[in-house]
């Protein structure tokens, strides 16, 4: 695979290829980076901090963040239909918080690519991303959109992560309800472990 | 007293690939007149995957597992319309018994994929709890499919030949305990939502597609024949002794939204006909044809005989050669004609393979029945088409 | 027992029909009539393919075209280069029929035939999009598949099947193999 940047023009949108793994989201909003420096500065936020330990101010909002999670429809192929699958009543996403799938991206706080994302498809995965409002994860679902999957070939983005950064992988073609779940947890317990904050800045691609 | 003049304005608007309603990667340029659409124009190719391409690249066993991958709701039949078209250049027939398996999982799909169009197109009617009862009952045949091969939704079960396993033990009275639940979960589902007000209003008259459009554009299956044309491959030009068994070609005349729901509801009903009597009728026997070289050998010889295990390995690893010469085999899906037109030159890999696919016709016929309608009719008739965007970009 | 969708009768009556076209259109116009498989393919030449689609549509009744695709044979024949195929379904007679047009690569065009049948303007596309062949009179001629500025005609039997945005496009000299 290449280790090089690459700049293309797909369908008029110019887009960033990064190598695998690599990719770094850009803010679309200027307004986003003020609210960044806003809540890094928040005035409650500091007194909080200094009446009650960091580490618990930390501990309560991850709990919110992680168990509220809203992800952004953009189901693509067959795993979108294991997502489906995922939402609907035998393997319940909603004990976990995750139920109300939004199609605006600018009121979702993850996004699970589900299926495979062809190079027609990726500068408008690239802008919905820059569409979602910090703070924002990337589940990769299924093997095509972790590393091109089956298909090795000129139409598909082997690997989102060359156009996204992506906090968890989830492997299988597709992979059962019961793996995207355990993805979800993962993801679960790399939020817990996140700081919040004037620490934050570090973590944020 | 002065008259004011309304122009009329035209709005263009982007019906993104990235929508709830869209059922996948579609892009729709619609041509606004208020709230009236004047045009609506499909831009496809956002799921794009150049699966011809690389069927090139791989031996003809091998392409079964990309072929699920193309209608990815409807898995069974895209094998099941590649085997018969290699099946017809190799000169191959099933055995019966495999056949009648076919015709099983090919019917429990159809009810499947019905399933997931009811759901879809009801959720997005705003009948949110249709949704969670059909896929409930898809989970039971999701079940039945796990039993025998082993996946949920990419099976590759159907392979050159007939298929590759038997029935397992239980199986069948799992299948018979499924087949006297279903009606009553059809009758659930038809009380909710075919009488329901709301849902007539919003899919009555809605996007009719008069016959003669629908047989100039291409249309077929379930959607062809709420036009008012019988027309059922399964019937017509029957394959896989489809014509052992008893079952109706469902026709509706209105050509409307409601007439394309109403059709595929009748068909579940059908589909469960077909197999229970296909489980009564199941004749012992192989399941896989004994072709010298075209079909991996039974797997309980593999210890026992040298010519097995050569057969065995020549099979999975260097593929077959097939004789050259073109053919198209197709199928009656769930959705259309699904048909695979195979060109080959005597190696082991297709020099080409092309797939007919029913939703790459039905997505561009799309602006001639939502001419004229509103924009909310125009989801509920992208809806009632029942397109599958894997198998419009293939 | 290759005869799973068609029985002799219905090849008989391909042949009848095939006989028809040829007296309709004339002898230079039919290259060759195969049976093969249990399927019967006519090939025309290109200048009276819309003539013999025509024909097949208003008095054979072959009411709907149901896949138009085309061929790449570079590697096993040179010139001409490519088939394009067209099948057509009968829903009264219940028969299949598939016409082929042999297209040279240095003249790759066909005349359209979506004002006769509408269903193959989107085909019509897909062949311009994956091979290069122009379709003289198509409306709306643009890629379809593939995004617009992307390098080349796809499936033809020169594109590598691995490329991605960046790379070159050259001649597969060590193709990408099957592991």
């Amino acid at each position: 695979m290449k280790a090089t940047i690459v700049k293309t023009t797909i369908d008029g949108h110019e887009i960033v290829i990064a190598p695998p793994g690599e990719a770094r989201g850009e803010v679309l909003d200027e307004l986003d980076a003020e609210m960044r420096e806003v809540i890094g500065r928040n005035v409650l936020l500091a007194k909080l901090e200094d009446l009650l330990k960091v580490d618990v101010v930390q501990a309560i909002i991850n709990w919110a963040k992680r168990n509220s999670l809203w992800p952004a429809t953009f189901g693509l192929a067959c795993c979108a239909i294991e997502m489906m699958a995922t939402v609907a009543s035998r393997n319940d996403i909603a004990r976990f918080g995750a139920e109300v799938f939004r199609s605006s991206p600018r009121q979702a706080d993850v996004m699970i690519v589900a299926g495979r994302c062809s190079w027609k498809m990726a500068p408008i995965l690239k802008r919905i991303y820059d569409q979602m409002p910090n703070p924002k994860w990337v589940i990769a679902m299924g093997t095509c959109a972790s590393c091109g999957g089956v298909f090795q070939n000129y139409a598909i983005v082997q690997g989102v992560d060359q156009i996204v950064p992506v906090d968890v992988y989830v492997a299988g073609c597709p992979p059962r309800p019961e793996a995207l779940i355990h993805g979800i947890m993962l993801l679960q317990e790399k939020i817990k472990r996140e700081r919040i904050g004037k620490h934050r800045e570090k973590e944020v691609p | 007293m002065a008259t004011v003049e309304w122009e009329q304005a035209l709005m263009t608007i982007n019906m993104g690939p990235q929508h709830p309603s869209t059922h996948g990667v579609l892009r729709l340029i619609l041509t606004l007149e208020g709230e009236t659409i004047v045009d609506a124009e499909p831009i496809i190719g956002y799921l794009h995957t150049a699966i011809e391409k690389e069927a090139e690249f791989k031996t003809y066993h091998k392409v079964i597992t990309l072929n699920d991958r193309l209608d990815y709701v409807s898995g069974m039949t895209n094998n099941f319309a590649y085997c018969l078209a290699v099946e017809k250049l190799l000169g191959i027939e099933p055995p019966l018994r495999g056949q009648y398996l076919r015709v099983i999982v090919t019917e429990l799909q159809r009810i499947a994929s019905h399933l997931v169009f009811l759901g879809t197109m009801a959720f997005e009617l705003g009948v949110m709890s249709a949704f969670f009862y059909c896929f409930r009952e898809r989970e039971k045949i999701l079940d039945l499919f796990e039993m025998l091969c082993g996946a949920r939704l990419t099976y590759s079960y159907i392979i050159v030949g007939g298929v590759r396993y038997d029935l397992p033990d239980g199986w069948v009275e799992k299948g018979r305990e499924f087949l006297r639940d279903f009606p009553k979960a059809w009758q659930e589902l038809n009380e909710l939502i075919s009488e329901n007000p709301i849902w007539l209003s919003r899919t009555k008259g809605v996007g009719v597609l008069r016959k003669e459009d629908a047989i100039a554009w291409g249309v077929t299956g379930p959607s062809l024949r709420a036009s008012g044309v019988p027309w059922d491959l399964r019937k017509t030009m029957p394959y896989s002794s489809y014509d052992h068994f008893d079952f109706e070609v469902v026709t509706a005349e209105e050509g409307d939204t409601y007439a394309r729901y109403w059709v595929r509801m009748l068909e579940m009903m059908e589909s469960v006909k077909i197999v229970r009597q296909a489980i009564e009728n199941l004749p012992a026997g192989p399941v896989l044809a004994d072709h010298p070289w075209a079909t991996p050998p039974p797997k309980d010889l593999l210890d026992k005989d040298m010519e097995a295990l050569i057969r065995h390995f020549l099979f999975y690893g260097r593929g077959y050669p097939v004789p050259p010469g073109e053919a198209y085999a197709a199928v009656e899906s769930a959705r259309g004609e699904v048909g695979f037109y195979i060109v080959s030159d005597g190696s082991e890999k297709p020099y080409r393979m092309h797939m007919r696919a029913p939703s790459f016709i039905h997505v561009h016929a799309l602006p001639v029945a939502a001419k004229g309608h509103l924009l909310a009719d125009l989801i509920a008739i992208l809806a009632s088409f029942d397109p599958v965007m894997g198998e419009v970009d293939r | 027992m290759a005869e799973t969708f068609q029985t002799t009768s219905d090849i008989e009556r391909l042949l009848a029909i095939a006989e028809r076209l040829k007296a309709h259109l004339g002898e230079e116009a039919v290259e060759e009539v195969k049976t093969h498989n249990g399927e019967v393919t006519v090939t025309v030449r290109r200048q009276y393919l819309t003539e013999a689609l025509r024909y097949l549509r208003d008095h054979e009744i072959f009411e709907m075209l149901v896949d138009a695709t085309a061929v790449d044979y570079l590697p096993l024949r040179g010139e001409p280069r490519f088939e394009v195929v067209y099948h057509l379904l009968s829903l009264t007679h219940r028969l299949r029929l598939r016409i082929k047009v042999r297209v040279r690569s240095d003249d790759a065009w066909v005349p359209t035939v979506c004002f006769l049948y509408p269903s193959a303007n989107p085909y019509e596309r897909e062949i311009w999009d994956m091979f290069g062949i122009r379709i003289d009179g198509h409306p709306h001629l643009k890629r379809i598949l593939t995004y617009d500025e992307f390098p080349g005609h796809p499936l033809r039997k020169d594109f590598p099947l691995f490329w991605q945005p960046g790379m070159p496009v050259e001649k597969p000299a060590e193709e990408f193999e099957e592991w």
